[in-house]
């Protein structure tokens, strides 16, 4: 049994789930910086509190549609990598859950890659599933060039 | 003494990382050893080097290893007791189970475990040196080991030495540390080490006390001591006073690297805070403020330090080296090697390892003539190779001299013919020092024949473009028959570099102002005007074409219009010169460069990223990326060029303005940049922010002073009447002053500049009119001019209010 908390987020109405220990802050990416000739994942490069950190788009990451015109402004989740500071970007957080890991199922089979290499695993809700992510896969150069 | 919290892996890191650090330093001890048998000291530093390696091993359970190392101390033994004479052979055959140990390291290093082996033959050979008998050398089967084992290298990166101020002499207060002196420092050597056993048992002879014990010891300890004996090795080495009195610890580099990245945050944040506090009226901040900008540039300053190493770390390898070449080209050789403590920042120090290695090795080979053939000039028989380092400004100067044959000018002249370098009428107006320059040419190469050694198609290309491609320069200067010295100029650190913000396609990009030879303006009112041959641009610059790239475009950003200004910014990489057009130059900045994640890794046209004063982020473009993706068009060849300019200067006479600036030496200029020499009453000048200007012809003319500050200026003002000089250059559509102190003269003379390491602004020393002068590099101030000029059209407006206010 090992129960952790879980930061809940959404990314184009789908809810997600992040290991709540891998994230350091959450905040609205702003002043970004764009990098050209950068893959399309990558929103830019922003100054948070003097540290450089790199904000990756997780809509164009799993390969959702763009953001609406409209939508609230998009906020960002902090996560470490390979020692790099990286910005998630994502549309709203939701609430801490606390779950049980060995209550999750793996990612069923009929995913498209682009998922299936980013899930921890699916966790039944009552309403909806939540979808656990491994934020080292998400940010990970090779596997970004993968996919 | 208990074994918890070591994990064996643990224990065999760290045992690697000693042992490499132990192993570099025998290989140098052992050829001082060679040249003086009877030093007894090198001796006993040696030993107890190899007895480290062995007691340690044996305890972690690396029986080859230790079986190896077992063998060469028991010879080492003989030696020390002066049982045995030392001769060439035998250090030969020391060596050997030296480059045995590294291999079987390397294997343990990536496998971690000992690789399979037999190594009897070695073992055996030890053995019968040990015993007095003859030994052929030859069937020894020298092992080939990596120029830089594996194993150091991961010592290197992992760990930093950090010196502490307080000296102390090695007080033997370990157990371990004592039981290990005691068994080394005693008149008599205790049975097994006079006694080769016959029947090798080494795990069983080993003394338990000292190895048992060091690993165990807390960690600070531990390392502490090793770092010690290492340091006492060298100490004693060097001056025979034996035991070290340095105190060190060991720190990881991620814990400096970690520091170094919150002072630069640090310093980044004073410099908003100073900027704040630059435009507002209440001053109750500016003496605290100043007094935490003196301390966060001290705290910088000592971070930096942290992270500099001794430039003897990257010779170490090479009296060894220099002892195998002397062998296999049977010349005598001697390095010599002054101001190993030079330090400098360990990335720069890692990316001069090689070019060094490089050239020493050409020195030894193509320099030094055959032993003979010095005998038969008079020449003393050892040549000799010589390595020297010092500081000066910012930078760290290297020369590497030997007492050889010296460049062969009349076949260097052939060969650029040969090659078609330069026209044969170009060589013969050039002098020796000109031609001698054109070794650096890329492809250049006059070893008659490729040997063993160098002459391997690296030439001097090569070492020239991995130079500047860390901010340095390389300059060479050879008398035939006397020798050649090389030197060599760098950078002391990277971290922090000067360079140019520009603007293009809407984004704002910084280029390091090494980079960058010159600043062309261009557009629809400028003198020289971007044209077009099929798609290519290009720019006609003092009647040659020279190829241009446009940023924006290149990183698929809006390409800049036909109405905006343009700049082309001249730059040059190794033997590339090309043009970069940007459509802005907004400012000169000093940034801390900041590596980009490693999701970012594969846009290889930055090199990395920075926060600015305002608190943007951006890109720092390299120069050298942008060049390899703008294609083909680079094959221009920019040699031709700049050795024309060498000709202009070194050759004729030239007219120059002497002056005084800043204290210190007197200062020259070439007097043809310079467009007219003013004398304004210093009232007449505007200092706001930090910046000084002048109106001047109806335009605002931005002032430099060569310090940089405008304390001087300021004072001056406060004088009634006082006349300030000025020295005025003007360039496309901009002018800009230089403040100086006093004119002094104009003369004519040759002009022959030293390279030497200095400030920016200053291109180095030369005698004008019998003094010796600083010149100055108009270009770097022609630069900050431009800039500031620059900016002031970005804040034309604001600049206007404050004069009518």
């Amino acid at each position: 049994m090992s129960i952790r908390d879980y930061v809940t987020l959404r990314v184009g109405g789908q809810l997600f789930g992040v290991d709540a220990a891998r994230v350091h802050d959450v905040f609205h990416p702003r002043g970004l910086t764009p990098v050209p000739l950068s893959r399309p994942e990558i929103a830019g490069v922003l100054n948070l509190r003097g540290r450089i950190v790199t904000a990756v788009c997780a809509r164009r990451r799993l390969g959702l549609a763009p953001r609406e015109a409209d939508a609230p402004e998009p906020l960002a989740i902090g996560l470490e990598v390979h020692g790099d500071s990286y910005g998630l970007v994502i549309d709203s957080v939701d609430e801490v859950l606390k779950l049980d890991d060995e209550k999750f199922h793996s990612p069923p089979g009929n995913l498209p890659p682009r998922w299936a290499e980013v899930i921890v695993g699916v966790c039944q809700l009552e309403k909806e599933l939540l979808i656990v992510l491994d934020p080292h896969t998400l940010l990970d150069a090779a596997h970004l060039k993968a996919a | 003494m208990r074994l918890t919290g070591y994990a064996v892996d643990d224990l065999i890191a760290e045992f690697l990382t000693e042992t490499a650090e132990s192993l570099e330093v025998v290989d140098s001890e052992l050829v001082k050893f060679e040249a003086n048998p009877n030093e007894r000291k090198t001796l006993d530093n040696i030993f107890r080097l190899v007895h480290t390696v062995k007691g340690t091993c044996g305890f972690l359970g690396l029986g080859r290893l230790e079986a190896v190392a077992h063998a060469g101390e028991t010879l080492l033994g003989r030696f020390r007791d002066g049982k045995l004479e030392v001769n060439a052979d035998a250090v030969t055959l020391v060596l050997h189970s030296i480059d045995r140990i590294k291999m079987i390291l390397a294997g343990l290093e990536t496998t971690g475990l000992e690789p399979d082996g037999d190594d009897h033959d070695l073992i055996s050979q030890l053995e019968a040196m040990a015993e007095g008998r003859e030994v052929a050398i030859d069937t020894v089967q020298a092992v080939s080991v990596p120029d830089r084992p594996i194993a150091s290298d991961v010592a290197e990166a992992a760990l930093v030495e950090v010196k502490a101020e307080v000296a102390r002499t090695l007080r033997p207060g370990e157990v371990s540390e004592e039981e290990l002196e005691a068994a080394f420092l005693a008149a008599e050597a205790p049975d097994w080490m006079s006694e080769p056993d016959p029947t090798p048992a080494p795990v069983i002879e080993a003394p338990k006390p000292a190895p048992v014990a060091a690993p165990i010891v807390e960690t600070v300890a531990t390392d502490l001591s090793t770092s010690l004996s290492a340091l006492s090795a060298i100490a004693g080495g060097e001056d025979g006073t034996g035991i070290a009195t340095t105190q060190s610890i060991r720190v990881s580099v991620d814990v400096l690297e970690g520091l170094m990245t919150l002072v630069s945050e640090m310093v980044l944040t004073r410099n908003q805070l100073l900027q704040i506090s630059r435009n507002r009226e209440d001053s109750a901040f500016a003496t605290p403020l100043q007094r935490l900008s003196t301390l966060t540039g001290e705290l910088q300053d000592s971070v930096m330090k942290t992270r500099m190493q001794p430039i003897g770390a990257a010779w170490k390898k090479l009296p060894r080296l220099v002892r195998d070449l002397s062998h296999e080209l049977g010349k005598k050789i001697d390095l010599v090697m002054e101001g190993e403590g030079t330090e400098l920042d360990r990335q720069v120090l890692e990316l001069i390892r090689d070019p060094l290695t490089h050239m020493v090795r050409n020195s030894a080979d193509h320099g030094l003539e055959p032993t003979q053939e010095r005998i038969d000039l008079g020449k003393p028989a050892n040549g000799t190779v010589k390595l020297s380092a010092f500081h000066e400004g910012g930078y760290i100067v290297i020369r590497i001299s030997d007492n050889g044959r010296g460049l062969n000018t009349a076949r260097i002249r052939e060969k650029i013919v040969e090659k078609a370098l330069a026209t044969r009428a170009e060589i013969d107006g050039m002098n020796d020092q000109q031609v001698h320059r054109f070794i650096f040419a890329p492809g250049f190469s006059t070893a008659a024949k490729v040997t063993n050694l160098s002459g391997r198609g690296v030439g001097m290309d090569v070492v020239r473009t991995n130079i500047e491609q860390i901010g340095g320069q390389i300059d060479l200067n050879s008398v035939q028959g006397q020798g050649t010295t090389f030197t060599i100029k760098i950078p002391l650190t990277l971290a922090i570099v000067s360079a140019l913000i520009v603007g293009a396609g809407g984004q704002k990009f910084a280029v390091p102002q090494t980079a960058v030879m010159e600043l062309v303006r261009t557009g629809a009112n400028a003198e020289h005007k971007i044209e077009k041959i099929e798609q290519s641009l290009v720019l006609r610059l003092r009647n040659k074409l020279l190829p241009l790239v446009q940023l924006g475009p290149t990183l698929q950003l809006e390409a800049a219009t036909q109405e905006d200004p343009t700049f082309v910014m001249v730059i040059q990489v190794g033997e590339r010169r090309y043009g970069l057009v940007v459509n802005d130059v907004l400012d000169t900045e000093e940034i801390v460069v900041k590596p980009l994640a490693s999701i970012l890794r594969d846009v290889d046209v930055f090199s990395g990223a920075t926060i600015l004063g305002d608190g943007s982020v951006v890109l720092i473009l390299d120069p050298n990326a942008m060049s390899e993706r703008a294609g083909n068009m680079l094959e221009e060849k920019a040699a031709e060029e700049s050795e024309e300019t060498h000709v202009d200067a070194q050759g004729q006479r030239v007219a120059m303005l002497l002056f005084k600036a800043g204290g210190g030496t007197p200062k020259a200029v070439e007097l043809e940049h310079i467009t007219r020499l003013e004398h304004i009453e210093s009232s007449q000048i505007e200092i706001m922010e930090g910046r000084a200007a002048l109106q001047y012809r109806g335009k605002l003319m931005p002032i430099l002073t060569v310090s940089g500050h405008y304390h001087d200026l300021l004072a001056a003002r406060e004088q009634e009447g006082h006349i300030q000089p000025l020295l005025v250059f003007t360039g496309e559509g901009y002018a800009m002053g230089l403040a100086v102190d006093e004119i002094v003269d104009v003369v004519e003379d040759r002009l022959s500049i030293e390279l030497s390491a200095d400030r920016p602004g200053v291109r180095g020393t030369a005698v004008v009119a019998g003094r010796a002068c600083e010149i100055l590099d108009v270009d770097h101030y022609q630069l900050r001019g431009l800039a500031e000029h620059a900016r002031r059209q970005h804040h034309g407006h604001a600049v206007v209010e404050t004069e009518a206010a």
